[in-house]
């Protein structure tokens, strides 16, 4: 079984190579391409990963301009037949913006930008972005962003509908408000579809996959790519 | 006749419910501490002034709002639109 993932390069992407790297080298099972946002046909693959950095200088809003890229258009094809759509950090923004996901992030509240490691509480292990983990697992992984304050005007709905993956907690898993980065609603990292297809989450799992990247040896990025293979292997048994 | 030309003027701002850091600090941090502490908000948000053509000043601001609108130039979770004004040029 070839299972095969696209990521897609945007004019500003530059977590497209740490992804693609990860995929290639550090995980199992899988053959990836890196693919120009102009140029994605999506007949060609299994799932897609709109990685992280900017896209078109994030101007009007981060993401809203590559949300109008025809990849989005090919992206929504899978979005709708069950095919994985992940979106990190830059593409977590676009999914919002494609209204793939809803919501949307906003500047952080210290309107600064945000290079740390941070602990996320897995809430939703039943995703294509999520089902290596145990409900209540903690991952650390690093952020990266100016805009990633996740805000809805219907949490009610994300929440009734198990909506809300990922939270930022303390290491202990306790959502507090100084364990909460950027001041999203409810601590929210990471957040996926009804149908669970289509993850978008501000952290990094591709800078947190290799020990040799994290401050205390860990590789929990790797969980979640390795989730989304999975779930590809799911679908297609 | 669309060889009339208008230019109009649009704000994108922050919903209420949103937090609005960057109005937050110039009140708090430049406004309030400098003697200005009759003012007690600020809200930022988002000018853009375009020029187009259109038959008269209604298809212009039509024309505008449905751009917006088709092509979420402003976020409707977290923004609300206002034109500002409509002029020929």
């Amino acid at each position: 079984m070839n299972i095969k993932i696209a990521v897609i390069e945007f004019a500003g992407s530059n977590c497209d190579l740490d992804t693609l790297h990860v995929l290639k080298n550090v995980i199992d099972d899988v053959e990836a391409d890196l693919v120009w946002h102009n140029h994605f046909k999506e007949s060609k693959y299994d799932g897609v990963i709109l990685p992280g950095g900017f896209a078109f200088g994030d101007y009007l809003r981060a993401g809203i301009i590559a949300a109008h890229s025809p990849a989005i258009d090919e992206a929504r094809i899978m979005l709708d037949d069950g095919r994985p759509v992940i979106g990190i950090c830059n593409g977590f923004q676009i999914l919002t913006e494609a209204q793939f996901l809803p919501g949307a992030l906003l500047r952080n509240d210290s309107l600064k930008f945000i290079c740390k490691w941070v602990n996320l509480q897995i809430v939703n292990n039943n995703t294509a972005f999520s089902n290596k983990m145990q409900l209540g697992d903690v991952c650390a992984l690093p952020i990266a962003h100016a805009e990633g304050r996740y805000f809805t005007d219907n949490l009610k709905e994300l929440e009734e509908n198990n909506q809300i993956v990922f939270k930022y907690s303390t290491e202990q898993g306790e959502l507090t408000k100084e364990a909460n980065p950027n001041g999203s609603l409810e601590n929210i990292a990471g957040i996926c579809n009804m149908e669970q297809n289509c993850i978008g989450l501000m952290p990094h799992p591709e800078r947190a996959s290799e020990a040799i990247l994290s401050p205390k040896r860990t590789t929990h990025g790797k969980l979640f790519f390795e989730s989304m293979i999975e779930f590809i292997k799911q679908r297609l048994s | 006749m669309d060889n009339q030309e208008f230019e109009v003027e649009i704000t994108l701002m922050n919903k209420p419910a949103a937090r609005d850091p960057v109005g937050e600090t110039i009140q708090k941090d430049l406004l309030a501490k400098k003697g200005y502490d009759m003012v007690f908000n600020v809200r930022s948000g988002q000018f853009l002034r375009l020029k187009l053509k259109a038959a008269d000043e209604i298809q212009a601001k039509k024309i505008v709002e449905k751009m917006c609108n088709d092509l979420r130039i402003f976020n409707p979770v977290t923004q609300n639109l206002t034109i500002l004004k409509v002029s020929k040029l």
